[in-house]
């Protein structure tokens, strides 16, 4: 690596010289040298934001193509191609038009389309299941809640690209899409007739959508995800990244592999195998072929209209809501709860949860120091259970929204399967909430017990007096370490409601009320096992010494009677 | 950095045996970074060839692989018929796939197997900066205010404040104001239905005749305006709000219509519905003729149209606006009036 | 106009025109309804087979002489393609009672079929069964046939016919293994839930671009395996099964420690 060291000798080999040149207007040595032999971790949970990452390229790449030949103008035309058979002669739009001719008469088109859109929900689906990853580990808390903020404005952002981006095409399932939110925006209270005017300039659909759509698609909406994907590698290089805890992994310090040559050339490597995955997709597996569905048309509609993946969860929350007494008028004015609730309150409160997580929890748990070392979810319980609950009522709402297909696909019928969805949504996240705090719980009871009395190893040794037991393998001192290094958080504590002068305390009541919150979160706690307690379990088995003495690496526990509760 | 520096493994974990003589602390101290395992490929340099020569192949597939889709592009040439497509786009993507996937692969094996896999400790420092630097921070904001003189002149102040708060409008206010073209939202109201207006079967265009009808069967409908009218941008505007489903029933299984007193707004069991459905403005077009029922396959709102087309399922809250029908001297079915009330979702001052 | 507007509210008024109406409708099949290819061959012989097989299997619901019960509608009308269409899908006679008639192995032969058909046929006028010319899908236009598929077929039965579901767990089958002869016959009868098209509405040529459309949909995607062709829900759950799968197997073979 000549490039980092400033020698002072000139610099002989053309890479030198380069560098020399470059050194000597920027000063780049200073932040080569830092970040050539930086430390990652490795692990492959780390990886997820790479496929996010990745894909997000991919999506350059093929959408740099897919611009050479989409013309985004709702100009009439009449398709005078002879394939699709189907579309010859038919009246369409200009966008359609060129979305149907790049896929069948330009070469590599369709493939560079079908890409394009397999990257699109591989996309979302990586910046889910990442964002999953960072909140069940804790990766959220002290320094990096910014990260956490900058990441769900990506996901609100992404979900905006996959938005304008199915629309273009302005064939019949789009379409009906635009329909759909057009209908959202009008059930906004005061202002929802005017903002659907201003989406689409006019009446829906009007002519000025696609190009409005196509000017967000490639323009407005990527430039902010590029700019905050910026933000985001930046912030995570200098909060450094997070670790999985294990021996010698401390808050201080990050133990991993150096940047140059191992990390860097596993990243190449993974952004070449995402993109070789999505092209083999893209090669064998058709998606939206939108000749299909045919050029938009007011008054068509296909069954299976929905949206993409992503967006299921509106359009199962739209078919949740039962209509009946739900729209209300106040004052001559109408107000519809039906579309309103699913459609804005839901997703609302979906995304609130998202952003205000990292400072409730903080808030609840007292915690102002810096974290680096991840949490393992189960040990915290309450964490992992209100994710796995927000999770349920999304999967729930998504599958609400193929509730038609489940219909066909398992002979149901479509009214009682909404029916049986209206209600596991409201019992489905408190059941998920409850099942995953106690699996967590026992998780952590099940680490003590490890710690305490080893691992059974089914070996089963009789005494000279006939007792029986068995031999059980103690944990070493790494998996020791990785089962009891952690911090059974306990409830707020909080000043008494008077002083000692028996004046009422400003502020009781909101301490009082954190302090609620606070007990919902750590009221129930499995303590970490401490070098007395296991001291403690060692001396319990009088035959320790036995063992101890003859140097077998068993230690031995329990009785006669098997497992003993200690 | 320090490679893989690891604290003295802890000895305070008391041994079996030896309890009572000792206090225990109160947490265990971490044992440190475990001892590095050396892999196969560094204790066997036969494997570690192996593993070169492995990598070297991968890459060779790759070439291999870009070559293929060269070819595939040159010389298998889409004829435009579905299997022609079909197999153009197989061989590119996945030629295009073994190209990308061996350079992939090659480059994670060669990391994981030939490259050093030791771990390293790098220190990590508090993220906040140093009070003394945040002080030098904070007197330079503090020097720059009292540079600027903003605190001694009150007038200034004000000035710039109005001035900065303002000057978005200027922007703003052009951009949001002329992207909603006439903002006239009345237009809501009304469809381009008329009195004596006939209905016409969609995509078609022809008139529909009243005889033309049997019991049982659905047309889907729209006005009937001259064909090249049919071929502009206002048509699919108006067409958003005008398409109609016509269904006949039996004349005694229709309960209800949505006729005030004293008007007929079927003809004979013919009745006329807004297509558009109360909901979110799904085109409603799922007929089921035993049942009378009609769904939307978006929401599956589901409308009876035998009684008034009130909803009895899904998150519909209004019945679909009925369309007045009649015939004319020849036979044919047309619209007594336009709707009498707004179609489609439902917006703020849709009753105002 | 007045004149008549006045006139409409008589009391005999819905009586006249019902009674205008059934001539008209019944004028309209005179002219409109192809030559019934199976009732004018059909001998008396034929339909007297057909009454027997009548009796012995569907009689007990839809009444001895096809007038209806309580549990099955009346067939008189109904016509030859219906009795086709149900009874050579195997839907006819009915085996268990469901939300609609299911399709399964056919119960009656070609012969036995024809000859119900001809009895049905026999009791009233009805739409007839299509020749082999009206449902060549090498004469029809895909192109027409697409716009009409997409306006009055895609909502129930999918853009390309994939299937799809109606209310109260019945459903609109998928038309790819659906036969040309099958299409027309549902189209003209109006089985189950299924509205009718008659050739006023879709004309007997405009039926056979709907089954050339179909029948192009037969040769699959351009875009390679067409998953279903149920749309989103499917691409979304390929994405999850197929890409997310391989892209997380591969982040934990990078993560993995090489042995």
């Amino acid at each position: 690596m000549s490039t980092t060291i400033n020698s002072p000798a000139e610099p002989t080999t053309p890479a030198g010289k380069a560098a020399d040149f470059l050194d000597q207007r920027t000063k780049i040595g200073v932040l080569t040298k830092q970040l050539v032999r930086k430390v990652f971790p490795d692990h492959w949970s780390f990886m997820l934001g790479e496929i996010a990452l990745f894909s997000f390229v991919v999506l350059l790449l093929t959408g740099f193509f897919l611009t050479m030949f989409f013309e985004p103008s709702m100009e009439l035309t009449e398709y005078h191609g002879e394939h699709p058979a189907q579309l010859h002669g038919q009246l369409m739009s200009v966008a359609f038009a060129s979305t149907v001719e790049m896929s069948w008469e330009v070469r590599g088109g369709l493939l560079m389309r079908q890409m394009h859109h397999w990257a699109a929900l591989v996309f979302l689906a990586s910046m889910v299941v990442h964002m999953m990853r960072v909140f069940f580990t804790g990766a959220f808390r002290k320094p990096r809640e910014l990260n956490w903020l900058v990441g769900t404005s990506l996901l609100i952002l992404g979900l905006g690209a996959g938005f304008t981006g199915y629309s273009l095409p302005d064939d019949v399932l789009s379409g009906n899409g635009l329909r759909i939110t057009d209908g959202v925006v009008k059930s906004i209270p005061v202002i929802g007739s005017y903002m659907s005017y201003f989406i689409f300039g006019g009446e829906f659909p009007g002519e000025h959508i696609i190009p409005r759509l196509f000017t967000l698609h490639i323009l407005l909406i990527p430039a902010l995800i590029l700019a905050l994907i910026g933000v985001h590698l930046f912030l995570m290089v200098l909060n450094k990244h997070t670790q999985y805890p294990g021996g010698g992994r401390t808050d201080k310090n990050v133990v991993g592999v150096p940047a140059v040559p191992v990390f860097a050339t596993k990243m190449v490597g993974n952004f070449f195998i995402i993109f070789g995955v999505l092209a083999l997709m893209g090669g064998t597996m058709a998606i939206n072929n939108v000749w299909n569905y045919g050029p938009y048309d007011p008054s068509l509609v296909s069954a299976g209209a929905q949206p993409d993946w992503y967006m299921l969860f509106l359009e199962g929350s739209l078919r949740l809501m039962p209509g009946q007494g739900t729209e209300w008028v106040i004052a001559g004015y109408t107000l519809s709860l039906n579309v309103l609730i699913p459609a804005v309150v839901i997703p609302g409160m979906l995304f609130t949860f998202l952003f205000v997580y990292p400072f409730l929890e903080a808030k609840v748990t007292g915690d102002h120091r810096e974290h680096h070392v991840l949490d393992r979810p189960r040990n915290r319980p309450v964490r992992t259970a209100l994710g796995v609950a927000f999770l349920t009522a999304f999967i729930i709402l998504a599958v609400a929204g193929s509730n038609d297909l489940l219909a066909t696909h398992f002979v149901m019928s479509l009214n009682a399967i909404t029916w049986a969805l209206r209600i596991l949504f409201f019992v489905g996240p408190v059941l998920a909430f409850w099942i995953t705090k106690r699996i967590c719980l026992g998780l952590q009871r099940k680490d003590r017990e490890l710690v305490l009395h080893g691992h059974e190893t089914g070996r089963i040794v009789r005494f000279a007096n006939g007792e029986y037991i068995e031999v059980h393998r103690p944990v070493d001192e790494q998996e020791r370490w990785l089962r009891v290094n952690y911090e059974a958080y306990r409830p707020l504590e909080i000043a008494p409601a008077t002083d000692a002068r028996g004046v009422r305390r400003k502020g009781y009541r909101s301490d009082r009320r954190w302090q609620r919150i606070s007990r919902f979160f750590y009221e129930d706690r499995v303590e970490p096992v401490t070098p007395a307690e296991l001291a403690a379990a060692h001396a319990h088995g009088e035959h320790d010494e036995i063992e101890a003495q003859r140097g077998t690496p068993e230690l031995v526990s329990g009785s006669a009677s098997g497992e003993r509760e200690h | 950095m320090s490679e893989n520096v690891n604290p003295t493994p802890s000895r305070d974990v008391t041994a079996a045996g030896t309890h009572g003589t000792v206090t225990h602390p109160d947490r265990f101290t971490d044992p440190g970074v475990p001892e590095h395992n050396p892999r196969l490929t560094d204790r066997d340099p036969k494997a570690a060839k192996r593993a070169e020569r492995t990598v070297v192949l991968l890459f060779g597939v790759s070439i291999l692989g870009s070559i293929a889709t060269l070819v595939a592009y040159f010389l298998v040439r889409p004829d435009g018929t579905t299997e022609g497509v079909r197999l153009s786009n197989v061989l590119l993507g996945t030629a295009m796939a073994i190209s990308l996937l061996a350079i992939g692969i090659a480059a994670v094996h060669w990391a994981k197997t030939l490259m050093s896999d030791r771990d390293y400790i790098e220190e990590r420092h508090e993220s906040r900066s140093s009070d003394e630097v945040r002080a030098v921070a904070a007197a330079g904001f503090k020097d720059g205010y009292e540079d600027s003189g903003l605190a001694r002149r009150g007038v200034l102040k004000g000035a710039v404040f109005s001035a900065l708060g303002l000057v978005a409008l200027p922007i703003a206010v052009p951009l949001v104001s002329s992207v909603g073209g006439d903002w006239n939202v009345g237009k809501f109201r009304h469809t381009m239905w008329r009195s004596g207006m006939r209905l016409a079967y969609d995509p078609t265009g022809r008139p529909i005749k009243a005889a033309d009808l049997t019991v049982g069967s659905v047309a889907h409908v729209i006005p009937d305006v001259p064909a090249e009218e049919r071929e502009t941008h206002e048509w699919i505007t108006e067409k958003s709000k005008a398409v109609v489903l016509l269904v006949r029933l039996n004349p005694e299984d229709l309960k209800a219509d949505q006729s005030p007193e004293g008007e007929t707004w079927s003809y004979d069991g013919i009745v006329a519905y807004s297509k558009i459905c109360t909901h979110v403005g799904c085109p409603v077009a799922l007929y089921e003729q035993q049942t009378h029922h009609l769904l939307c396959p978006c929401h599956q709102s589901t409308f009876d149209m035998a009684d008034g087309a009130k909803v009895v399922f899904g998150p519909a809250n209004r019945p679909l606006p009925q369309l007045p029908i009649t015939v004319d001297d020849e036979g044919y079915l047309v619209a007594q009036s336009d709707f009498k009330e707004p179609v489609g979702p439902s917006y703020w001052e849709r009753l105002k | 106009m007045k004149a008549l507007a006045a006139r409409r509210h008589h009391r005999a008024a819905p009586v006249v025109l019902l009674l205008l109406a059934l001539l008209v409708t019944g004028g309209v099949y005179a002219v409109l309804a192809p030559s019934p290819a199976t009732a004018d061959t059909a001998s008396t012989a034929d339909i007297e087979t057909g009454k027997k097989l009548f009796q012995a299997n569907c009689a007990t619901c839809h009444g001895p002489n096809a007038e209806g019960t309580s549990e099955a509608p009346s067939l008189v009308g109904v016509g030859a393609a219906a009795v086709d269409f149900q009874v050579s899908t195997g839907r006819m006679p009915m085996q268990m009672n469901g939300p609609q008639a299911q399709e399964k192995p056919r119960q009656m032969n070609e012969e036995q079929t024809a000859a119900l058909a001809a009895y049905v046929a026999s009791l009233g006028p009805g739409p007839s069964i299509p020749t082999e010319e009206q449902v060549d899908a090498s004469k029809g236009d895909p192109a027409s046939g697409a716009a009409l598929f997409w306006t009055n077929c895609a909502m129930c039965h999918n853009a390309v016919g994939a299937g799809g579901a109606l209310s109260e767990g019945k459903w609109a089958p998928e038309l790819h293994d659906v036969s040309e002869r099958n299409i027309y016959n549902a189209m003209v009868s109006g089985p189950q839930s299924m509205p009718v098209f008659n050739d006023a509405n879709i004309t007997p040529e405009e039926k056979r671009d709907i089954i050339a459309y179909i029948v192009e949909q037969r040769d699959g995607s351009a875009g390679g395996l067409t998953l279903g062709s149920l749309g989103p829900v499917s691409e979304g759950i390929w994405t999850w099964v197929v890409g997310m799968v391989l892209l997380i197997g591969a982040a934990v073979w990078i993560g993995a420690k090489s042995s």
